[in-house]
C-alpha cells in the first residue's frame, strides 16, 4: 500500500498545459529517489481547469496549481518530508491566504462532486481502481432487481435527461422496456457539440466505467443486447480511454455473454461522430450510425418505439447514464433530495468565459446562478461587471445579471427563454456585445444546419444577414420586427430541435438587451466590439510615449516617436486591439 | 393531403416518400394541451388528433416560407403564384439567383422510382445543393428526365440537339438512340441499356421507338 | 487500393459502416481522394452519390489534400468571447490562407473547430495536434514565425 499518491490531472485541458511532462518528471524523480512509497497517478479532470495543470498529493489532498515540470522535484521533496510547497498553493483572492487542502478551496466547497467524485482519484485506465472504490456494485445490485424495480427507482430519483430538454429518464426507460421487440438498442449520446461544454468529455476521459455501468444497467432493464457510444471525433483521449475501458469490462465479465453469471448478454461498440453538431439530435445520430447523412426526421415515432434500424432504442446523455449507478447504489431518495422538487440529483456545468474560476462545476439542481457564478466562479476577471450568462449552447439563450437569483432547473431556464442543454455556462462581461453574440450563434447554426427545412436553412441565413447588417451599423428599425417574425416562424415550423431552438440566442438577447440593438441601429456598439462602429484612439494625457503600441501594431497604424505622444491613423487601423493589450497605462481608448 | 381540404406543398409527391423539407404543408395539431406546427406530409395520422389546416399560426408560417423561397428563387413561376396567393409583393430579403429550392423531389425520384441514384444532396446548411458525384457527369445517370418532370421550379432542363441530349445541371451529355424504323432520335442509349438490364427485355427490341413499336 | 481493401474488410464490407470506413481512410491519407471514394462505392455496392453525399456532409472529411502542417483555431463560444476572431484574423493575415484551405506550397492548412473542450485555455489553437492556449496576436505571430524559420532549416 502506497503511503503517498500524487494525482496529476491528465485531462485534455491540463495535457494542453504540459501535464504529460509533469507526470514524466514525477516518475523520473520517484524512480531516481527509489521512493517506493510514492505512487504517481494520471487521473481525469479535477475540475478547476483555470488553475491547471493541477496536482493533488494524497493523503492530505494538498492541491498545487499551475504546476510545471521544473516544479516537480520541490513538490516531491515537500511531500516526502511532510511539508507543503507554499508558492504553488491556491491563494484565496479575498483573504490573500494560502489554502492547502483541495476541499477547502472556495471553488470546490459549494460543489457536490458526485459524478466527478472519482475524477482526480482513480486512474481511468484501471478497472481495478474503479472496482476498489465501489465500481460495478450497482450493476450487481441491479441484476438482482426486476426491470420494473429499476425503473421505479429511476423515476423516484427524478432523474431527467442531462443532454438537452430534460425528459424524465425513468419514463424513457419504461417506454423502451415496454416496447415489444426482441431486438433493442442502447445508445450513449456523447456527441457533446455545444461549444463551451466539455463535461461529457471529461467524464468519459476520467471515469469511463461509470458511463458503461449506467449503459449496462439500462440495457438489462429494457432488454437490449447491443449498445453503442456515439462520441465526437474531436475527443481522441476520451475515445482512447473508453475503448480501453470496454476491453477491460469485457475481460472481467461486465460486458459480453452471461454478464456476472446472469443470462444477460450486452456488447458495446463505439461510433465516432463526423463533425456535425446536428448529430447530437437523436434521429440524426441514428441516421449517422446507419451510414446515412445526419438529417433528422419527423418524430413521432420516437426512438423508444422505433429508433436504430427501426428497433426500440434507448438514447441517453453521458451524464444521465453516469448518474444511474449512484441511484441504484445509494437509493432514489438520497438522489432526489439532492435537487429540486422537479429534478433530482446534480448537474455538471462547464463554467467558462469571462469568469475567474473557469472549470467544471458539479452542483445540486436548484442552486442559483448567482451562487454558481460568484461564489464558485469568483465573478469576472479584472474587476469587470458580469453582464449575462449563456446556457444551453446554440440552442439556449442569454440570462441577464438582474435575474441571477433564478434557481437553476429545467423549467426555470426554459421560462427565462433559455434551456439547460448539455450544461454549458458561458459568463459574459461588459466587454461582450449581445448583438455580436447573437450573430456568433446564428453563424454557428447556419453552418451546422443540415439544410433540409426551408425555415431553418433559409430562415437562419436571413437572420444572420440582418444581424450582420445591424453589427455594421446598417440596421433599420424594421429589421428588429423582421428578426422577431423570422424567429417565431423558424421556431414553430422547423422539423427538428436544432431549427426550433436556433432563434433562442436572438430572442433572448433582444428580450433582455434590446437597448444594445437600438444602439447599433443608432450607429453605436456600447460594448466596443463591432468593428464598424468603434474607433481606437490614444488618450494624450495618459500616453507616456513608450512606443509599445507602435511596435505591436500589425498595420503600422500607430504614428509617433519615443518620448513623444503617439496617435492612431484611423484609416489604417483594423481595430485588432493589439495596442490596447500592449499599453500598460490604459492610454488606448475604444469609442 | 386528401379530398376537400387544400394544403399547399412543394416537396411532396404522391409517388415519392414523404420528406418534409419545404415546410409549406405545415398544419397545427393538438394532442392534450400542447399545440404545435408539423409538416402534414410526414406526421403520422393518429386517432384523436386535432388538426387545423388554416389557423393564423399556419398562415403566418406558410407566408414566411413562401417569402424565404421567393427571395432564393425569384424567377420560379410556382413561387410567384404562391406569393400572389399570400399577398407577397416583394420579399424583404436580398434576392438570390437559385432556381433550385432543395425540395429533394429529383433526388427521391432518381432513387426510389428509377433506382439510378445518380444525384444526391451534398454539403449542408446554407451550402446544401443537389449534385452529381464530384460535379462530373455520372455514369449512373440515364438521362431519363424524371428529375426534370418532378421539379416544381423547372430548375432542371433537358436540351436536345439531334443525336445528343444534354442535362446541363448534371453535366450530362449522352448519345440518343436512333429508331431503326423511322430514324427519329427518341431516347438516350443509356436509358435503354438500363431498361433492358432491369427488365430482361432484349436490348435490340429497344432500338425501335415507342410509336413504331405500336405499328 | 490495397489499403482501401484492408479498411473495407476490417469493417466487414458493410454499407452501414460507410462513415467509419471513410474516417479510417481520412486518418490514413489525410484526405479522401476521389478514386478512393469511387473504389469504396464499388466495394460496398453503395451508390457513389451516397458516398459523395456523406463525404461532403461531415466536417471531419476533406476532399482536398491537406498540408503537411495543420493549424486549427478554436472558434467555440468561450474562445470567441476571449478573442478567437482576432487570432483567426491574424493567422489568415500572416499565412494568407483562407479558412478550410491549404497554402500554395501544400505546407500548411487552416481549419476552424467549433470547440476543442479546453475552455480554460481560451483562446486555443492546435498546431499539428499540439495545443497552445491563452493565445493573443503576438503569441500567434511568434508561433508562425518560429514555424517559418524551422521550415527554412
Amino acid at each position: 500500500m502506497k503511503k503517498i499518491v500524487i494525482s496529476v490531472c491528465g485531462s485534455t485541458g491540463c495535457l494542453a498545459g504540459g501535464a504529460e511532462d509533469v507526470v514524466r518528471k514525477f516518475k523520473e524523480e520517484t524512480g531516481k529517489l527509489g521512493a517506493e512509497s510514492v505512487e504517481v497517478k494520471t487521473t481525469g479532470c479535477h475540475g478547476f481547469c483555470e488553475r491547471g495543470p493541477l496536482v493533488v498529493v494524497y493523503p492530505e489532498r494538498t492541491m498545487y496549481c499551475g504546476v510545471k515540470e521544473s516544479d516537480v522535484p520541490e513538490i516531491l521533496s515537500a511531500a516526502l518530508n511532510g511539508r507543503t510547497l507554499d508558492r504553488l498553493l491556491y491563494t484565496d483572492p479575498t483573504t490573500g491566504k494560502k489554502i492547502q487542502h483541495e476541499y477547502d478551496v472556495p471553488f470546490y466547497t459549494k460543489q457536490r462532486r458526485i459524478l466527478l467524485g472519482l475524477n482526480g482519484v482513480i486512474d481511468p485506465t484501471s478497472i481495478d481502481d474503479y472496482i476498489s472504490r465501489g465500481g460495478y456494485s450497482a450493476l450487481r445490485k441491479a441484476l438482482k432487481m426486476s426491470p420494473v424495480e429499476v425503473i421505479l427507482e429511476i423515476k423516484k430519483a427524478k432523474l431527467r435527461g442531462r443532454g438537452g430538454a430534460g425528459f424524465p429518464t425513468g419514463l424513457k426507460w419504461e417506454l423502451c422496456a415496454n416496447a415489444k421487440s426482441d431486438v433493442k438498442y442502447v445508445i450513449c449520446n456523447a456527441d457533446e457539440g455545444d461549444p463551451g461544454a466539455y463535461q461529457d468529455r471529461s467524464l468519459i476521459e476520467g471515469n469511463p466505467h461509470s458511463v458503461l455501468e449506467g449503459m449496462i444497467i439500462g440495457a438489462h432493464t429494457i432488454g437490449s443486447s447491443q449498445g453503442y457510444v456515439y462520441i465526437r471525433h474531436e475527443y481522441p483521449l476520451a475515445l482512447k480511454n473508453l475503448v480501453t475501458a470496454i476491453g477491460q469490462a469485457k475481460e472481467r465479465g461486465f460486458l459480453g455473454k452471461g454478464i456476472l453469471g446472469s443470462g444477460f448478454d450486452f456488447e458495446v461498440g463505439v461510433k465516432r461522430g463526423g463533425g456535425a453538431f446536428v448529430c447530437g439530435e437523436e434521429t440524426a445520430l441514428i441516421a449517422s450510425i446507419e451510414g446515412r447523412p445526419g438529417e433528422p426526421r419527423q418524430r413521432p415515432p420516437y426512438p423508444t418505439e422505433s429508433g436504430l434500424w427501426g428497433k426500440p432504442t434507448l438514447i441517453d446523455n453521458v451524464k444521465t447514464l453516469a448518474s444511474v449507478p449512484f441511484i441504484i447504489d445509494k437509493g432514489a431518495e438520497w438522489y432526489s433530495e439532492l435537487g429540486t422538487s422537479k429534478s433530482g440529483g446534480t448537474m455538471i456545468f462547464s463554467l467558462v468565459g469571462k469568469v475567474n474560476n473557469s472549470g467544471l462545476v458539479e452542483v445540486p439542481l436548484g442552486m442559483t446562478l448567482r451562487e454558481i457564478i460568484y461564489e464558485i466562479g469568483g465573478g469576472a476577471p479584472e474587476g469587470k461587471e458580469v453582464k449575462a450568462v449563456q446556457t444551453g449552447g446554440p440552442s439556449g439563450g442569454v440570462i441577464p445579471r438582474r435575474i441571477f437569483d433564478l434557481p437553476v432547473d429545467y423549467e426555470t431556464l426554459a421560462q427565462a427563454g433559455s434551456i439547460m442543454g448539455s450544461g454549458g455556462m458561458i459568463v459574459m462581461d461588459e466587454t461582450v456585445c449581445m448583438v455580436d453574440i447573437a450573430k456568433y450563434f446564428l453563424n454557428f447554426t447556419t453552418e451546422e444546419s443540415c439544410g433540409k427545412c426551408t425555415t431553418c436553412r433559409e430562415g437562419t441565413k436571413r437572420m444572420l444577414e440582418i444581424l450582420t447588417r445591424i453589427s455594421e451599423g446598417k440596421g433599420k428599425q424594421e429589421d428588429l420586427n423582421t428578426l422577431e417574425e423570422l424567429a417565431s416562424v423558424i421556431s414553430e415550423a422547423s422539423m427538428c430541435a436544432l431549427g426550433k431552438t436556433a432563434p433562442n440566442p436572438v430572442l433572448t438577447t433582444m428580450k433582455y438587451f434590446r437597448e444594445e440593438y437600438e444602439a447599433h441601429i443608432d450607429g453605436k456598439c456600447p460594448a466596443g466590439v463591432c468593428k464598424a462602429l468603434i474607433a481606437y484612439s490614444i488618450d494624450e494625457d495618459k500616453c507616456t510615449g513608450c512606443g509599445a503600441c507602435a511596435i505591436v501594431c500589425p498595420q503600422k497604424a500607430v504614428i509617433g516617436e519615443k518620448g513623444k505622444k503617439y496617435r492612431i491613423e484611423a484609416e489604417k487601423c483594423i481595430k485588432c486591439g493589439a495596442c490596447r493589450d500592449a499599453c500598460r497605462f490604459g492610454a488606448v481608448v475604444v469609442t | 393531403m386528401e379530398a376537400k381540404v387544400r394544403i399547399p406543398t412543394l416537396c411532396h409527391d404522391e409517388a415519392l416518400s414523404p420528406y418534409g423539407a419545404c415546410r409549406l404543408c405545415v398544419v397545427e395539431i393538438r394532442s392534450g394541451d400542447k399545440t404545435q406546427l408539423v409538416s402534414s406530409c410526414t406526421y403520422p395520422a393518429l386517432d384523436g388528433l386535432e388538426v387545423r389546416t388554416n389557423s393564423d399560426r399556419v398562415t403566418k408560417a406558410r407566408r414566411m416560407v413562401v417569402e424565404l423561397l421567393l427571395a432564393r428563387s425569384p424567377g420560379a413561376k410556382v413561387l410567384r403564384e404562391l406569393a400572389a396567393e399570400f399577398g407577397i409583393e416583394e420579399p424583404r430579403f436580398k434576392k438570390e439567383d437559385e432556381d433550385c429550392i432543395l425540395c429533394g423531389r429529383c433526388v427521391r425520384a432518381c432513387a426510389e422510382i428509377v433506382g439510378a441514384n445518380a444525384i444526391s444532396f451534398i454539403g449542408r446548411g446554407a451550402s446544401r445543393e443537389v449534385e452529381t458525384p464530384f460535379r462530373k457527369e455520372s455514369n449512373k445517370c440515364i438521362e431519363c428526365g424524371l428529375c426534370a418532370f418532378v421539379c416544381p421550379t423547372e430548375a432542371i432542363r433537358l436540351e436536345e440537339a439531334g443525336k445528343v441530349r444534354r442535362i446541363e445541371r448534371w453535366h450530362a451529355s449522352k448519345e440518343m438512340q436512333q429508331c431503326k424504323v423511322c430514324g427519329r432520335y427518341f431516347a438516350p442509349k443509356a436509358q435503354l441499356d438500363f431498361v433492358a438490364e432491369k427488365s430482361g427485355v432484349p436490348r435490340e427490341t429497344l432500338e425501335i421507338c415507342e410509336t413504331c413499336r405500336q405499328m | 487500393m490495397q489499403e482501401i481493401d484492408e479498411i473495407l474488410d476490417r469493417h466487414g464490407r458493410r454499407e452501414d459502416e460507410l462513415i467509419a470506413i471513410l474516417q479510417d481512410i481520412q486518418d490514413k491519407k489525410n484526405y479522401l481522394p476521389e478514386d478512393a471514394l469511387r473504389y469504396v462505392a464499388e466495394g460496398l455496392g453503395t451508390p457513389l452519390s451516397k458516398v459523395y453525399s456523406i463525404s461532403t456532409f461531415f466536417r471531419a472529411f476533406s476532399l482536398e489534400p491537406r498540408g503537411r502542417h495543420l493549424i486549427r483555431v478554436c472558434t467555440g463560444t468561450t474562445c470567441h468571447v476571449r478573442g478567437a476572431s482576432e487570432i483567426l484574423d491574424e493567422v489568415r493575415r500572416s499565412t494568407e490562407i483562407a479558412n478550410g484551405q491549404t497554402s500554395g506550397d501544400s505546407d500548411l492548412s487552416l481549419e476552424t473547430v467549433n470547440c476543442m473542450g479546453t475552455c480554460a485555455l481560451a483562446p486555443v489553437i492546435t498546431l499539428d495536434g499540439k495545443y497552445f492556449g491563452k493565445m493573443n496576436r503576438n503569441k500567434i505571430k511568434a508561433l508562425l514565425r518560429k514555424m517559418a524559420l524551422a521550415k527554412e532549416q
